[in-house]
């Protein structure tokens, strides 16, 4: 008996390839979906954690309430007995100090007069060679010409700003600001090479220093603006990084605003609605490709025993019990479900891994981005892509099939003469 | 089955209920049919022919009095049991050949096999009988669109006969056939009656079949207003 609804179902293309091709584009679409979300989160986790705030946030209270307006007068002292206790309860954190800066690059012609001037947001880091913000920020990979720093006084800057200022590696460069104190501050680098992260906002006009020069520029001794923590895990874990926070941050002063504590990447990079807004909306996006999906196949499913009205009446009639009607059609709902799934999740897993090796290039659709995130936009496949979409394509047609074949107990057999001989 | 009675009924009423106005198709129909009759119930639209035949096809219970067929009382028959009925005697032969289209013309009269679960040697067997008995062998594994209307209803024949049932039963089997087909048909059917001793029941109104009847029986408002025992072509 199977292998004649079998048959069937190979020989009627309405029953077969039309349901197959729905549930095969709906899973690929959620598959797809999925993976794409993921990935386009995880890029903006990424690098909102290499270049804003890490996965957690070691600052003062100030800095920490000041958001976006923080200066480098509310920065921690006392960090390296910070960096210290944190790398001693908190080993399996990778634990950096970070500092911001503004001020101005001047750029001087062989004479020493001011060749060039340009504002720069500068970031202070640890650029020694052991330093795990190479790996952080990837700087090998983004070096664009030059070297990475290895002298004290050389620094880096984003290419595009050291194309503007019409520098090269081995120039010199001053940098004029002003200490955490407020006073005016100035300090000569020598540039030992440019960089190109991918990341908008950061190669328009980015100066790149060793965390030492800066704390001697800007009279910051023992001080930085922030430690920021790194987690062991692929993306962001919220619970992991709200656990450190709580432990870190347990028994400590909450009334002097100069003691050091600890927000998630939820919190001290203010995208915690958004961190919302993506989950809900991934979620939100997911839910509507399957139940269109259901109602879809649903759909086809009604017309396909109107169609087959007059078949199922002649099967009723030569004897095929209703219920065992109704098994046939669940079965061959769950032939093609299981047929068009599998399709779909190769398929949307194929597209997804390919998205997530190449990537699409959006740089150019934003060239004046402030918000921090990776040029290329990467899908991430992941073994929940491998169910979300499968899972549902299954049910979707089997309820579908379900649901519509429920018509077959309503057929009442003494209409059956009538119906079949008009 | 007392002596050879296949069908038997009596004080048969069946009642619709159309709207608020009951129906009566069938008024105390009582009547009995031996193995291997060729007989038809026969008379106008609304004269309880189609609901007659319902009922002994165990597709429609009475609201009163009973009928037995094969054995089995029709009225206390649970929907699964009269499936069963079906599958393993009644045979069913319609006006629109009703085959499946996806199918060819041997799996269309391999399917009632299937229901009953042969094997497929056994199978074989029997749908190359019937296909044979037909005159259809050579035309099994085309699809019903490949095959005329008189070629599609000698295949349902074989698709009722097939299982070798102990009754068949034919709703104006050849409404859409033309005379010369009609008669192929109809003498199909009377080889089958004849050489398997099967019992034949037909509701009609068409003349051509009427010919070939050995017994006939007028409805007119849901009773029996005649039952004729006759020589085929006596009209």
């Amino acid at each position: 008996m199977l292998t004649f609804l079998a048959k069937g179902l190979l020989r009627d293309r309405s029953r077969s390839l039309f349901p197959l091709l729905t549930v095969a584009i709906g899973v690929t679409l959620v598959v797809f979906m999925d993976s794409y979300l993921r990935g386009a989160t995880d890029a903006m986790f990424a690098a909102t954690a290499s270049f804003v705030c890490g996965h957690v946030r070691v600052a003062t209270r100030a800095y920490a309430k000041a958001g976006a307006d923080a200066t480098n007068e509310l920065a921690l002292l006392g960090v390296d007995s910070i960096l210290g206790e944190l790398k001693r309860d908190f080993p399996d954190v990778t634990w950096t100090l970070r500092t911001r800066f503004g001020g101005l690059v001047d750029v001087p012609d062989s004479m020493g007069e001011t060749r060039v001037q340009s504002p720069a947001a500068g970031m202070a880091i640890d650029l020694s060679p052991e330093s795990p913000e190479r790996k952080i920020l990837r700087l090998e990979q983004s070096l664009a010409s030059g070297h990475l720093p290895s002298a004290p006084g050389e620094v880096l800057l984003s290419d595009d700003f050291a194309r503007r200022l019409d520098v090269k590696p081995g120039d010199k460069l001053t940098l004029v600001s002003s200490t955490m104190n407020g006073s005016m501050a100035t300090y000569n680098f020598t540039l030992s090479g440019t960089v190109r992260f991918g990341v908008s906002a950061m190669d328009r006009g980015a100066v790149l220093a060793d965390i030492n020069d800066i704390q001697q520029a800007l009279d910051m001794p023992d001080a930085a603006d922030a430690v920021f923590g790194f987690l062991p895990v692929a993306g962001y874990d919220d619970r992991l990084a709200s656990r450190l926070a709580a432990r870190f941050n347990s028994g400590r002063d909450t009334t002097d605003r100069y003691a050091p504590v600890m927000e998630t990447m939820r919190l001290a990079s203010g995208l915690g609605s958004m961190f919302d807004l993506i989950g809900a909306a991934t979620g939100l996006i997911v839910s509507i490709f399957i139940v269109a999906m259901a109602v879809v196949l649903w759909n086809a499913g009604l017309m396909g025993s109107l169609r087959r009205y007059g078949e199922v009446g002649v099967r009723l009639a030569i004897g095929e019990s209703k219920p065992a009607v109704y098994r046939s059609l669940l079965a061959e709902s769950f032939l093609i479900g299981l047929a068009g799934s599998v399709l779909g999740t190769l398929a949307g897993l194929g597209l997804g891994y390919y998205l997530q090796e190449v990537g699409i290039d959006i740089s150019g659709m934003m060239p004046n981005a402030t918000v921090v995130i990776d040029d290329v936009l990467r899908a991430r496949v992941t073994p929940v892509s491998v169910y979300i979409g499968f899972v549902p394509g299954l049910l979707a047609t089997f309820v579908g099939a379900a649901i519509s074949g429920l018509g077959v107990f309503k057929r009442q057999t003494a209409m059956l003469a009538k119906e079949l001989g008009s | 089955m007392e002596n050879g009675v296949v069908i038997s009924t009596d004080k048969l009423v069946r009642k619709f209920k159309v709207g608020r106005t009951e129906l009566v198709a069938l008024k105390e129909v009582s009547l009995e049919f031996r193995r291997g009759e060729f007989a038809g119930l026969v008379g106008p639209s609304g004269s309880g022919k189609t609901t007659l035949l319902n009922i002994i096809g165990t597709l429609d219970a009475p609201s009163s009095g009973t009928a037995v067929v094969l054995g089995e009382r029709v009225e206390s028959l649970s929907p699964v049991r009269a499936a069963s009925l079906r599958s393993r005697h009644i045979g069913f032969i319609f006006q629109t050949f009703n085959l499946l289209p996806v199918y060819t013309a041997y799996e269309n009269v391999e399917f009632p096999l299937l229901l009953l679960g042969m094997s497929q040697s056994e199978r074989r067997k029997k749908v190359t009988d019937a296909l044979e008995w037909v005159g259809l062998a050579d035309r099994a594994n085309s699809r019903p669109t490949q095959l005329s209307g008189g070629e599609s209803q000698r295949v349902a024949i074989a698709r009722a006969v097939v299982k070798r049932p102990e009754l068949v039963l034919a709703d104006e089997p050849t409404a859409n056939l033309d005379a010369e087909n009609s008669h192929k048909i109809l003498q199909t059917m009377v080889s089958l009656n004849h050489d398997l001793g099967t019992t034949f029941l037909f509701s009609t109104h068409d003349e051509k079949v009427i010919r070939y009847l050995r017994r006939k029986i007028s409805l007119i408002d849901g009773r029996v207003a005649n039952d004729e025992v006759r020589s085929p072509n006596s009209d």
